[in-house]
């Protein structure tokens, strides 16, 4: 455990401060206190700049289960760097933002300790070494971003949107842990850089083109890329500070992350840069084109968000030929470079433009573009601020996207001129495209800041407007200062963040010495290109009125989304057809299905493997085994005959206490106490529930319905006492307590084994059952609490 | 308890209506089992015992008390909320297997010592015992959850 270590969780060990100190401080805003944890972090971070720019990567070894390859270790290279940067620089700017932002009524402690598991779960990803623990770290963020959306969970439209965007990346990121795992098959390893290290031996496997499909189906829905991205714009129910964080600047990066971390690795694979590449150019455009069409601000930053995370997404593609034709190709290279730093672009100025969205909401009462209008001398510093990062965002120059977008405009043009493919023909679409996504940005931008800031002064707003409080203008203010910067003085990021971590994407260890420059002279296409998309973008929002119609054409029924809530729905139709087939509320019946599926499969394995059963080695039974076995008889006779409810209970006891005997007599102290302890419990909680048990059922118990009963429970009988014959007659192999045995002093200093298997050898099992005996306590608390709440009590029939 | 003797035919139950005896040595033998379960939890890593059955010991300690008086009286003898006392358990199972790292080894690789102590001898120092603490208490404090949950059920 080192220093970072500690920083990557020092997120969420605040986060248990910050529970208690929600319970007892009601005069200080929560937010105050959270404000130094990723300030801190921010820069413990920026401080290890220098050294990863210059001695190369930082690697922290933590063994976790090292057995089975799952280690914590923290690998800080120029990629992982930049991204918890941006994690924890943002990060603490959203945290200044939000305690402008949300009131001290809201519940500010689940929100903020929502957002710092956010932040660990982040970090953890960034700088990680080891695929199972990315994949960890990754779901742990979906879980964080689902109940950060849902945290007005009184509305329907938050916890449809949370639900969208949980079912989403839930499954992306279940699909990705079924490529790691064909990685590890391939390779043999969890480790990323181990992978990399072997990359040859995924060139030979087939099952390269699994892995492939698989991982980038994890960063296509976490990058809410086509066709995954519908769940972004839903998601933007969360609070503004969270949209502004997770869903712009950190967490939809994080398939972008993925992507350009496993770049050394599938490189090679046609198929990899191929889906990289169209799949961002149609999200680019496709979703710049929705983009215009919004009402909602957050609606148009949400497509706008989609749409340049599918920008970063293509030039990771191109950035991935460069890896496979060998880092010397300058275009390539150039491609990677305008990625990285589109994705630090890309973060200023839309968390700043979210931030100003939300000061919009919190200031006028209202988010629609339509009721908006003419705040220009009521707001002049948002309106700024919005001027000078939407016309970044549409590639203005001297703004920091105007650089970006010429690099990639640049990359665009040079790859339609590589020879790589069979397809290359086609490789014309290539800047074709960009250039009409680009178009659409830029008449969305300008929309953004004329919608909004001129026109006429409209009066509908719900709230008098007026400027914003301090608390709610510094941190945009500082993001958009960073646009102007880095647009005038891109060279500040270029030796020290960018090269590094294009460095990492491309694998090698050759210095870039980027340059990044204004002008390229009159001979650059991108140039023309940039002045082609201002002319037209211009037109074509002056025209507006007249082009805008073509959205009508595109009706609802083919949507995704409409795709989406259709298959939601009837995946919950059919479910629910399905169990109301199966689950008759008898318990009974489940018994039936369970041991008749028991012995069923039992005996169709044993009909094809044979159960040899050998009387060799059998101990003599002795009289006290008798005496029980006549005991336990009696008593299961009696609970057959019985109509009595209390004595079928009072016999179950009997035979429970008499198998802790059995244990008591086979030598098994451990077994017998926890046996006869568990027997007390149960059947005080047998006589606690008996009031609550409903009457006999009058059930008419036909020849038949005995009949089956009677041949399950014989089949059951039967094959539990062969297989235990069986098991008994058949030791494949030693053992494993003879290990236990003479291990029980030298590793755990023990004398009881059972025990010493349970705290230490075995621990993480019984970690995990302590779990899971904990989460049946408080499930169980929660079914009776709402059962008593409910006054529905039509259950208690079946029970 | 209070439901079950509703069921037998008891229309109101009063207090008065138990029986003085269990109350009188369910108070008694209530200490004797729970200073048992904590021995059986104490003496777990050398003899039969441990966290599991030590918790289920203490939980069962307290149900002899929820027969013997109704659930109020007993809410109001141990006033502790049995969902804290799981949390603080669930946090030692997890805390403790992390907290070795402080150590330098892996995660679950519990450290020993041995230390002598005046008139006791010689004493292991453990970290499991914590971890146990950890079962323990999460053990003790969920069947007592569901048991009372089940059987305050009806007021």
């Amino acid at each position: 455990m080192t220093f970072i270590h500690i920083a990557i969780f020092l997120p969420v060990i605040a986060a248990i401060a910050i529970a208690i100190i929600y319970r007892y401080v009601k005069d200080v805003h929560l937010g105050w206190f959270v404000l130094p944890v990723p300030a801190v972090i921010a820069a413990y971070l920026f401080s290890l700049i220098p050294t990863v720019s210059t001695d190369g990567p930082i690697h922290q070894n933590l063994n976790l289960m090292p057995r089975i390859g799952m280690n914590f270790d923290v690998y800080i290279d120029g990629l992982g760097l930049l991204f918890a940067i941006l994690i924890s620089g943002i990060g603490a700017l959203v945290v200044l933002y939000s305690i402008g932002y949300l009131s001290k009524e809201e519940k500010l402690g689940n929100f903020y300790v929502y957002l710092l598991i956010f932040m660990t779960a982040m970090l953890g990803i960034v700088l990680n070494d080891n695929v199972l623990m990315l994949y960890f770290f990754w779901e742990l963020t979906s879980i964080s971003s689902f109940l950060l959306i849902a945290f007005w969970y009184t509305k329907d439209k938050s916890i449809y949107g949370a639900q969208k965007s949980m079912l989403i990346t839930f499954f992306g990121g279940f699909m990705m842990l079924g490529g790691f795992i064909v990685l590890y098959i391939i390779t043999g390893t969890f480790s990323i850089r181990e992978m990399i290290g072997n990359v040859d031996l995924i060139i030979d496997s087939n099952l390269a083109p699994f892995a492939v499909v698989l991982i980038l189906l994890g960063a296509f829905t976490k990058s809410a890329q086509f066709p995954f991205y519908i769940w972004l714009p839903d998601a933007m129910e969360a609070p503004t500070p969270v949209s502004a964080y997770l869903h712009s600047a950190t967490m939809v990066k994080a398939g972008l992350y993925l992507v350009a971390r496993f770049t050394p690795v599938f490189a090679f694979s046609e198929l990899w840069v191929w889906i990289i590449l169209l799949g961002g150019l149609i999200t680019l455009v496709w979703a710049s084109f929705n983009a215009i069409k919004q009402d909602d601000l957050k609606g148009v930053l949400a497509f706008s968000t989609v749409s340049q995370l599918g920008l970063i997404m293509s030039l990771l593609g191109v950035g991935a030929l460069a890896v496979a034709t060998g880092a010397n190709e300058e275009i390539f290279t150039v491609a990677v470079v305008a990625a990285v730093f589109h994705i630090i672009n890309h973060a200023t100025f839309k968390g700043s433009l979210f931030m100003v969205a939300g000061i919009l909401d919190h200031e006028t009462g209202t988010r629609s573009i339509r009721k908006l209008g003419g705040l220009l001398t009521l707001m002049p510093i948002s309106f700024t601020m919005t001027l000078v990062t939407a016309l970044s965002m549409a590639g203005i120059p001297p703004f920091n996207g105007f650089l970006s977008k010429e690099l990639f405009l640049e990359a665009m043009f040079e790859i339609s001129h590589a020879n790589f493919s069979a397809l290359a023909d086609w490789s014309v679409l290539f800047p074709i495209l960009g250039i009409v996504g680009s178009i659409f940005t830029f008449v969305y931008s300008l929309k953004l800041i004329h919608g909004v800031f001129f026109g006429d002064r409209s009066y509908d707003t719900p709230k008098e407007p007026h400027e914003a409080p301090a608390l709610l203008l510094i941190s945009p203010i500082i993001l958009s200062a960073l646009v102007i910067i880095f647009g005038l003085f891109p060279n500040i990021l270029s030796g020290t963040i960018i090269d590094p971590a294009a460095m990492s994407i491309l694998g090698t260890d050759t210095a870039l010495n980027t340059q990044i420059s204004h002008w390229h002279g009159f001979n650059n296409p991108a140039l023309w290109a940039t002045v082609a998309i201002i002319v037209i973008g211009g037109v074509m929002y002056i025209f507006r009125n007249s082009w805008m119609f073509i959205y009508d054409y595109h009706k609802e029924h083919f949507t995704l989304n409409y795709l989406y809530d259709q298959g939601l729905l009837y995946s919950q139709l059919g479910s629910k057809k399905a169990t109301d087939g199966v689950m008759t509320g008898f318990f009974r019946d489940y018994m039936v299905y369970i041991f008749g599926f028991f012995v069923l499969f039992s005996i169709i394995t044993t009909f094809f493997t044979g159960l040899p059963i050998t009387f060799d080695d059998f101990a003599d039974v002795g009289i006290q085994d008798m005496v029980l076995v006549i005991i336990i008889l009696i008593s299961l006779a009696i609970i057959m005959m019985t109509r009595s409810r209390m004595v079928s209970i009072i016999m179950l006891g009997a035979i429970g206490f008499s198998m802790a005997l059995f244990f008591a007599f086979f030598r098994a102290p451990d077994l017998a106490l926890t046996q006869l302890s568990i027997e007390t419990v149960t059947t005080t909680l047998f006589l606690v529930c008996f009031y609550h048990l409903p009457k006999k059922s009058k059930h008419e118990e036909t020849i038949k319905f005995k009949f089956t009963n009677f041949i399950i429970s014989v089949g059951v009988g039967a094959v539990v006492i062969l297989f235990g014959l069986s098991a008994y007659s058949n030791r494949l192999f030693e053992s494993i307590s003879q290990f236990h045995i003479e291990n029980v002093y030298e590793l755990a200093a023990g004398g009881n084994m059972v025990n010493v298997i349970l705290v230490d050898f075995r621990g993480y099992d019984t970690l995990m059952e302590t779990l899971v005996f904990g989460i049946a306590g408080i499930g169980i608390y929660a079914l009776m609490k709402a059962k008593v709440k409910g006054k529905d009590d039509n259950n208690e029939e079946h029970a | 308890m209070k439901s079950t003797l509703k069921r037998a035919g008891y229309s109101k139950v009063q207090r008065q209506m138990n029986d003085v005896f269990i109350q009188f040595t369910g108070r008694v033998i209530f200490l004797i089992i729970l200073l048992f379960s904590v021995n059986m939890f104490l003496a777990g890593h050398y003899e039969p015992g441990g966290g599991f059955v030590g918790g289920l010991l203490a939980a069962s300690a307290v149900i002899l008390l929820l027969i013997a008086f109704d659930f109020e009286t007993v809410r109001k003898m141990i006033p502790i909320n049995f969902h804290l006392i799981i949390s603080i358990g669930l946090f030692l199972a997890i805390a403790v297997p992390t907290a070795l790292y402080f150590f330098g080894v892996p995660f679950f690789t519990h450290q020993h010592t041995y230390i002598d102590v005046p008139i006791f001898g010689e004493v292991a120092l453990h970290t499991a015992v914590a971890f146990d603490i950890g079962v323990f208490m999460t053990v003790a404090g969920t069947a007592l959850l569901i048991v009372s949950l089940v059987g305050g059920m009806d007021d």
